[in-house]
């Protein structure tokens, strides 16, 4: 697995690095390296030049306030599954983190990379979906906030542009009352979700839906949103039998099938795993 | 001093492994080394009209590109030999690079030498092959007949038509039969996956001829005889085989391969070292791949439920080309196994060869065992649903009994020993049987998570010998094994063995078995292996019969070695030969205290100063050891598994396994090995499947698609034994490299299919996706057999 010739460039700053990424026709952003690395050894990926934003202090760390939290973009797998401020603020995306890869890629991946990258079967972007999160761009021209709803365009491909770089993810903090949970089936060889449900429950004081939000990956090229199943279940007690029925809404066009899954069965499974994941956010709202 | 066989000491290959200190094939840096990478057909069946080689020549960094046309003007034979042949066999031509048509994806076209990997590695893009792609057939059975033919000399794609047993009286059982049981199944293609991939360096010296050859190997002399018969021709004297540390094999480094005369070629040609490592993908798509089997069975019981007959009639991939030992597995080590732990009076088995578009298809972990225990495993097992018998009492009342052996077989093998019965009580009582069938029933009741509970009583047949039956069944090479032992002056002992390992741990038992014998500490001895120019011929690693084979010629030189110190100590002793005894170190005169010490005869022996006139100075034994007969290894293996038929995903609960692999030399090993093999055989069951599709692309080629077993998948393993000692060998050792993955597909396979029982399904194929179970549920009489 060798990659064909590239140039390495490595920046020290956002402005650096964009700078760098400019200059090329042909340059690639390369964090923890975790997906572009593969594809240039398998050269299904051969870019002229690689542009190294591994070391940029400024893009990295997590930050709570004014009810959302803040994730800087190089901020690797391993640092948001152990974030005890994660873990009380957004425990989704930590839980989610947690699933992702083996411990070498958690310790090298980054959520900004992985984003980026928007692998079908990753496990942040049906988080990012039904979290509703917001992706901070930063390019040649200024800052822009695109929400997880644009940003992930279809296979692979997202809005961010060519000369564009991904600064932070931002994500609303859980409010008290709700509860979330991530539920993945795992792929018996790659380890990418078959299908990765992301669900959230809000509940009032007498145990009635408020709100909440319910995505899938491994499903579609892009998260699956359960938009319509959440909106079915506000208002109801969110019981196992008013779970069972909402989830059943849920269709895809084109599924993505592999040797190992068809699309129908990862349709299936999506119910199965969004019915799950909504039991468990809904026992955890409540605990 | 105390006893070192049998016991638990720890590896002495592995600090050097764990830190990273090991040298493999890739790790060898040779001065004025070049890179080789070679050019693989992307069609699996294509003719190739023209290759251009001109840009890469060009390129920078490139020294030279070769082609079939090259090969054929250097003089060389070029060929990949079969070493194995049945009657009839339709033997082709297999050149060492593809002249005028490709047969499977990853058959090499061309080969491009550079200073570096890269340069290598971007020259292959720059030359330009014309092909005209041609239609494929992968499918054994579509095979048969099928238009797209792999090679003329076998126009319905048949490479041989072979049977054995007594048809008629097959016939005859079936005819006569209270009930019968049929099955139609696949067995799995599977890739082999060494953690090390194939990799070769050669070296070849223009000033003397010579060529030394570093490479992933389990067999160095098998590997150099190949080579100097069929496809580099050099004679035998000039080629040196080297294997370094190897990193696992499972049977992919047995053959000789096109890759490692490629690179000799090339060396030849260029003069410099020159090395080629294959990538993962290259591995998967070229290292022999296993199993691929289409087969009907069916077997045929008496009203209480006794075997009376099985019928089997196999299609058996062979892939594109005849690998080395390609047309054994299929017939000699399937076969002959059907009978399995069960006196059957009756079988017959029809197997049909069948060249295909696909890599070729030879011995992997267990090489036709696992097939034929799964085709027995699972028949019994429909037997006993179909009959209200449990599956314990089916295999009770059919296990060959203790008093019947040596128990010859209706497929040409003698069981030389065996005691069923008590490894799957032991079994019953290791997973608690009665209380996991009252469970079962609860969780039928309660819906939900299914439990299903599988067995596999199995038997293998390890150690293929003697050279002489092997040779009339068609091997092109002897079955026996060597040892040079040498004791040096000062008392400690070298070990020279032809078995060639490649992560069993040879180096920590064969220095148990002559610590052992000698009296001496274990540190006193060491074992070299691995390396044609130090060692003596030797058949290598494979098959489980490094022991059984390999350590018994060991033990051979050893009572060789005793034998001719206790002449040289009855001469220092002034006293007869045949009254001296070896024990506690020491050379003694048997009810005496007069003695004397290992090291003092050792050092006389080299002296000749104080010494019998009539005996030759020196104190060094070399034997050739060829068995009277394989050994028998078996046992019964229960597993536990869990279904989820809302998804279909199978977990496991609860695995154990009860080998009998007769005496044992280091038991850590033999856990290990039991671990290891389980843990493949179990992938088989679950995940692992090569996928072919209509056009011949593998369409599981990497590991983001073909799903290895991984350590979180896995249960506690619960291992015992019982030990029937094998009888005709020094050790009664009988081998336990293949056992966990020749055992443990069908007891996977019959526990799913246990859990599924509710909804009438009575088969599914290898592997048991979630999907396939889950479709298999949502209809239930479609799925089965």
């Amino acid at each position: 697995m060798y990659p064909a010739p590239f140039e390495y460039v490595r920046a020290s700053s956002v402005a650096e690095a964009l700078s760098l990424l400019g200059s090329s026709e042909d340059a690639k952003l390369i964090a923890g390296g975790h997906s572009l690395i593969p594809l240039m050894k398998l050269r299904l990926a051969q870019p002229a030049k690689i542009v190294d934003i591994g070391r940029i202090g400024e893009l990295r760390g997590v930050t709570v306030g004014g009810g959302a939290v803040r994730i800087g973009a190089l901020t690797t797998h391993a640092v948001i599954a152990a974030s005890a401020e994660l873990r009380e603020h957004c425990p989704l995306i930590a839980e989610a983190a947690h699933e992702i890869g083996d411990a070498q890629v958690r310790n090298r991946g980054t959520i900004g990379g992985n984003v980026a990258h928007a692998d079908p079967g990753s496990d942040y972007p049906p988080v990012l979906r039904a979290l509703g999160a917001t992706i901070h761009l930063q390019g040649p021209g200024g800052s822009r906030a695109v929400a997880a709803a644009d940003f992930f365009v279809d296979l692979l491909t997202t809005d961010l542009g060519a000369d564009e770089i991904i600064t932070a993810i931002e994500l609303p903090a859980q409010s008290a009352g709700a509860g979330s949970a991530y539920l993945k089936f795992e792929h018996p060889a790659s380890g990418y979700a078959v299908v990765g449900a992301a669900a959230i429950v809000d509940l009032d004081g007498d145990g009635k839906v408020t709100g909440g939000g319910l995505a899938w990956g491994g499903v579609t090229a892009i998260p699956l949103a359960g938009d319509e199943v959440i909106a079915a279940l506000v208002g109801g007690d969110a019981s196992d039998e008013t779970i069972q029925t909402a989830v059943e809404r849920v269709t895809a066009e084109d599924p993505l099938g592999d040797v190992f899954a068809s699309g129908s069965y990862r349709l299936h499974l999506a119910k199965v795993y969004g019915r799950r994941a909504l039991a468990a956010a809904r026992d955890r709202a409540k605990s | 001093m105390g006893k070192v066989l049998g016991t638990s000491i720890k590896r002495r290959e592995d600090p050097a492994l764990i830190t990273g200190r090991g040298k493999y094939t890739d790790d060898l840096k040779l001065p004025n080394m070049a890179q080789a990478a070679i050019v693989r057909s992307p069609y699996a069946h294509a003719k190739i009209r023209s290759i251009d080689t001109a840009a890469a020549a060009a390129a920078p960094g490139v020294v030279a590109v070769y082609t079939a046309e090259d090969v054929q003007k250097s003089g060389i034979p070029g060929m990949v030999p079969v070493g194995w042949l049945l009657p009839d066999l339709k033997v082709t031509n297999h050149p060492i690079l593809a002249s005028d048509t490709v047969r499977y994806v990853g058959d090499a076209v061309a080969v491009v030498v550079a200073e570096d990997r890269y340069s290598a590695r971007d020259a292959i893009d720059l030359v330009a092959v014309d092909y005209e792609p041609l239609d494929a057939v992968c499918d054994p059975k579509a095979a048969h007949g099928h238009a797209a033919v792999v090679h003329a000399e076998a126009p319905d794609n048949v490479a041989f038509d072979w049977e054995i047993g007594d048809r008629a009286k097959t016939d005859a059982a079936f005819e006569a039969a209270a009930h019968l049981v049929r099955l139609d199944l696949r067995n799995n293609r599977l890739i082999p996956h060494a953690i090390e991939p194939r990799a070769a360096l050669a070296d070849y010296d223009p000033a003397n001829g010579e060529l030394t050859l570093y490479l992933t190997t389990q067999n160095p002399h098998v590997h150099r005889l190949l080579m100097t018969l069929a496809s580099i021709g050099m004679p035998e004297h000039k080629v040196r085989v080297i294997a370094p540390e190897v990193g696992g094999g499972f049977g992919s480094k047995i053959m000789h391969y096109p890759d490692e005369a490629i690179v000799s070629f090339c060396s030849m040609q260029v003069g410099r070292p020159v090395k080629w490592a294959a990538t993962r993908t290259e591995s998967n798509a070229t290292d022999a791949h296993g199993r691929d089997h289409v087969t009907h069975a069916e077997l045929a019981l008496d009203g209480d439920g006794r075997i009376t007959g099985l019928r089997v009639d196999t299609y058996a991939n062979l892939g594109a080309y005849l690998s080395t030992f390609g047309p054994a597995v299929p017939t000699y080590m399937y076969a002959t196994l059907l009978s399995g732990q069960y006196a059957i009076p009756a079988i017959h088995a029809h197997v049909r060869g069948m060249y295909s578009h696909t890599t070729p298809v030879d011995a992997y972990r267990g090489a036709g065992r696992p097939e034929a225990t799964f085709v027995v495993e699972r028949l019994v097992h429909l037997a006993g649903d179909q009959l209200g018998l449990d599956p314990a009492e089916i295999r009770r009342r059919n296990f060959v009994p203790p008093d019947a052996f040596p128990f010859e077989t209706q497929v040409a093998l003698t069981y030389d020993s065996g005691n069923y019965a008590p490894a799957l009580e032991r079994a019953l009582e290791l997973v608690g049987y009665d209380d996991l069938r009252a469970e079962q029933t609860k969780r039928r009741e309660a819906g939900g998570k299914q439990l299903g509970i599988g067995f596999s009583c199995f038997i293998e047949a390890c150690g293929l010998a003697p050279s002489k039956i092997v040779g009339q069944l068609g091997a092109q090479a002897g079955q026996w094994e060597s040892a040079d032992v040498r004791v040096q002056p000062t008392g400690s002992v070298t070990v020279y063995t032809g078995s060639s390992p490649h992560g069993q741990g040879h180096e920590t038992t064969f220095a148990q078995i002559v610590a052992d014998m000698l009296d001496l500490p274990v540190e006193q001895v060491d074992v070299v292996h691995g390396d044609t120019e130090k060692v003596q011929f030797g058949m290598g690693s494979y098959g489980s019969r490094s022991a059984a084979v390999g350590g018994s010629a060991i033990v051979k030189s050893v009572e060789k070695v005793i034998e001719k110190g206790k002449r040289i100590a009855a001469h220092l002793l002034e006293a007869s030969a045949e009254d001296v005894e070896l024990a506690g170190g020491r050379f003694s005169v048997k009810g005496t205290d007069r003695g004397v010490g290992w090291g003092d005869v050792a050092i006389q022996a080299y002296l000749a100063h104080n010494y019998p006139d009539d005996l030759e100075p020196g104190l060094q034994a070399v034997s050739f050891y060829d068995p009277a007969n394989f050994t028998y290894p078996f046992g019964a293996h229960v597993c536990v598994v869990e279904v989820d038929p809302d998804t279909g995903a199978v977990e496991l609960r609860d695995y154990v396994a009860v080998d009998d692999v007769g005496n044992v030399i280091n038991p850590m090993i033999v856990e290990g090995q039991v671990h290891g093999g389980l843990a493949q055989g179990i992938g088989q069951a679950l995940w692992e499947q090569a996928v072919y599709d209509e056009s011949g692309q593998l369409l599981s080629g990497s590991l983001m698609d073909y799903a290895l077993p991984k350590i979180h998948r896995m249960t506690q393993f619960h291992t015992d034994r019982t030990t029937t000692p094998c009888p005709h060998n020094p050790l009664g050792v009988k081998g336990v490299g293949e056992a966990g993955a020749i055992a443990s597909p069908p007891a996977v396979v019959n526990a799913v299919m246990d859990a599924l029982s509710p909804w009438g399904i009575q088969h599914l194929d290898m592997p048991l996706t979630s999907e396939k179970v889950w479709s298999a549920i949502q209809s239930p009489r479609r799925a089965s057999a």
